[in-house]
């Protein structure tokens, strides 16, 4: 008996091209990374020493604990900056190439956008904007299945959750209108 | 043999329509995540977690343990038939898989691989059946000096044996304790880095960095990659299952080396990923004919595939016994269980002896009833990656803020799920391991509440880690792994001077 064979074909008419120009190199990244976590780790570190570092009738005081790691994460980060800094010297390795951004960013700006719209228009309906929205924009796919794929997950969803689980998800103007 | 009489017990708890059709769900549920690009084990299951908030613990438990065998399962479909590894842990399994897929042999390479990943948990799960007991029996006589090193020891494990940098993964689990730490503080009642924000005063919770650090930039990462695939699914006939299991036998020491690394790795902190490598490259180097490895052979498929799922089963092992996971997703469990009100650490073995039972059960029962599904259902899940990613992209997202809202109903956890994602991009980017972070995070309140409980009764006395035999002898190891790599290389130039030495 034969099994039955079905050809899967996915085609990514998008794809970033793979000749694009880098946007910057990971030592760079890194530094800026190791700079950000030392800032981190001296603002907390700073707040902990406020809360108190010593010891107190119940034993060490808050701030003890994490005060220390503060001090084992700035002394990570400053070792972590030198080395990217010397790596840097030596060669530089890729971090994003530019067509590679333009995909990360066709996704996360639609994200950013879908935060704000739930705090404002309530979780369904901004899931409703985000799915149509991106599957037409982004994925290029036809507006009636858009629509339609966005409106049955965003409606399975509300069963799923507001209904069947009990959990409640924030809801807008538009659910308000209906009494939820 | 009082295991086996608690696990037909277990089995008695989990035998009602209700646990079996969530078995089930959570059984479908898994293959998707793990089929699909973009979502992981760990973010499956931590996006799959409000689903279980309502339930009862045994419920829930059994139907998020169910995602992660399926999550285990499916990440070998794509692997062999697209070239695809759906999950780190399956790109070993690529190596003979996909060419003897590409040879017409993609169901005989199916069927290896659920049947190595199953004959890997079965192994697992034994373990843990019996030694899991012995272990949190013998944690019951632990203090708050005991936790502290064993938690010192689990960090410890992940700086000095991790193969990333050291710098980064100290940078790594020192922010995820930074992080566990803010908010109230438990023992004084004191504000902590909350900077005079009223949404920091929850806190930062744990599942929602975790929805961030995997769920959103496991998809700014999946943009990068060029998304197109090309394959046959194939549907696996009875015959050919029934060929490769008479094929088994042969394989045994494969089969059997490859459990054991895994469930070696899965205790300690090495996870499913390092397990894989570990035993495909111990099958190749252990074969009489080494060079046929890569062209579609066989073992090749059995030898990762069993690691992998030994490995992420036996993460359970230290889960379950000591409250510390073995794994990211272990990690994530162990999150669940804080939510549904039960305390991890030995003494659920003696509190919640249904939960502990039904669990183990459910493993066994998860993974018979995953192998049937595994079997008879690939073209269909195959299938599924003809949905175009940007379909799929959105509705993950959804799915993550979904599940970082419900946690603790805050407009807030978005935001912070937003940040995480972000930070996870750059981190997974710079290889700085998320990894140590997330345990450091679901940890980090316990291990400050250990090491102040030790200090409050030694009265500031660091030498209360040396106080007796057990604590000692923990505190020793920990600090010794911790500076293993410095160690081995000052061993090293010992080793070559007194070569030279004796040379001469």
């Amino acid at each position: 008996m034969a099994a039955p064979e079905l050809e899967i074909i996915v085609d990514d008419p998008t794809a970033p091209d793979a000749a694009s120009p880098a946007i910057t190199d990971s030592a760079a990244v890194e530094i800026v990374v190791s700079l950000a976590l030392l800032a981190l780790a001296v603002t907390f570190g700073f707040d902990n020493w406020r809360t108190g570092i010593g010891w107190d009738t119940a034993g060490p005081e808050a701030g003890t604990f994490p005060f220390y790691l503060a001090l084992i994460l700035s002394a990570a980060s400053l070792y972590g900056l030198v080395t990217a800094l010397r790596a840097r010297r030596r060669h530089r390795e890729t971090f994003v190439t530019r067509a590679q951004l333009r995909r990360v960013m066709a996704v996360f700006v639609p994200t950013l956008l879908f935060c704000l719209a739930t705090q404002f228009l309530g979780l369904y309906v901004a899931s409703f904007l985000l799915i149509s929205g991106f599957m037409r924009l982004v994925g290029r796919i036809a507006w009636w299945k858009s629509l339609l794929t966005a409106l049955v997950f965003t409606a399975a969803m509300f069963v799923t959750f507001d209904i069947a689980f009990d959990v409640i998800m924030p809801k807008g103007p538009l659910e308000a209108a209906f009494g939820y | 043999m009082e295991a086996f009489g608690l696990l037909i017990h277990g089995f008695a708890v989990l035998l009602t329509w209700k646990i079996l059709a969530l078995m089930m769900v959570g059984l479908v549920l898994g293959i998707f995540v793990g089929v699909l690009p973009g979502l992981g084990g760990p973010n499956g299951v931590a996006i799959l977690l409000p689903l279980t908030f309502t339930m009862d613990p045994t419920s829930a438990i059994v139907m998020l343990s169910s995602i992660y065998w399926g999550a285990l399962f499916g990440g070998a479909i794509t692997s062999i038939l697209f070239n695809i590894p759906g999950e780190a842990w399956s790109v070993a399994t690529t190596f003979d898989g996909y060419p003897m897929a590409q040879q017409g042999r993609a169901a005989e390479a199916l069927t290896a691989a659920f049947t190595s990943s199953f004959i890997g948990s079965l192994v697992a799960v034994l373990l843990i059946t019996f030694l899991a007991p012995m272990i949190s029996s013998f944690a019951l006589r632990f203090g708050p000096p005991e936790f502290f090193a064993v938690y010192l020891l689990t960090f410890c494990s992940f700086v000095g044996l991790g193969r990333e940098d050291k710098h980064k993964t100290v940078i790594s689990m020192s922010l995820g304790l930074l992080l566990a730490g803010v908010g109230m503080d438990t023992v004084s009642g004191q504000l902590r880095m909350t900077f005079g924000s009223g949404d920091l005063l929850r806190g930062i919770n744990f599942l929602v960095a975790v929805i961030g650090l995997f769920g959103i930039s496991e998809i700014l990462l999946t943009m990068e990659e060029r998304l197109a695939l090309r394959g046959h699914a194939a549907g696996i006939s009875l015959r050919v299952v029934l060929a490769v299991w008479r094929e088994l036998p042969k394989y045994w020491v494969t089969l059997l080396r490859s459990s054991l690394i895994g469930c070696w790795l899965g205790i300690t902190p090495g996870g499913a990923i390092a397990a894989s490598f570990m035993g495909y490259n111990l099958a190749k180097r252990f074969s009489s004919d080494p060079d046929s490895f890569g062209k579609g052979r066989i073992e090749g498929v059995f030898a990762p595939e069993t690691a992998a799922h030994a490995s992420g089963t036996a993460a359970l092992l230290p889960m379950l016994a000591l409250g510390i996971p073995g794994s990211g997703t272990a990690a994530i469990l162990l999150g669940g269980l804080m939510v549904w009100g039960l305390n991890p650490g030995p003494l659920l073995f003696v509190e919640h002896k249904d939960f502990v039972w039904g669990l183990i059960a459910s493993m066994y029962l998860g993974n018979v009833i995953g192998l049937v599904l595994v079997l008879t259902t690939v073209p269909l899940f195959a299938a599924i990656l003809r949905v175009p990613f940007a379909a799929v992209a959105p509705m993950i997202v959804v799915s993550c803020a979904i599940g970082a809202y419900a946690i603790q109903n805050a407009m807030f956890d978005i935001w912070l799920m937003l940040g995480f994602g972000v930070a996870g991009y750059v981190f997974k980017k710079i290889s700085i391991p998320l990894a140590p972070l997330t345990l450091a995070l679901v940890l980090g309140s316990r291990a400050e509440d250990a090491f102040r409980l030790s200090m409050i009764g030694s009265g500031g006395d660091v030498k209360v880690f040396w106080s007796n035999g057990l604590v000692g002898s923990i505190t020793t190891l920990a600090l010794l792994l911790l500076f293993w790599p410095l160690l081995e290389q000052a061993w090293g130039q010992v080793g070559r001077a007194w070569q030279a030495v004796t040379v001469r």
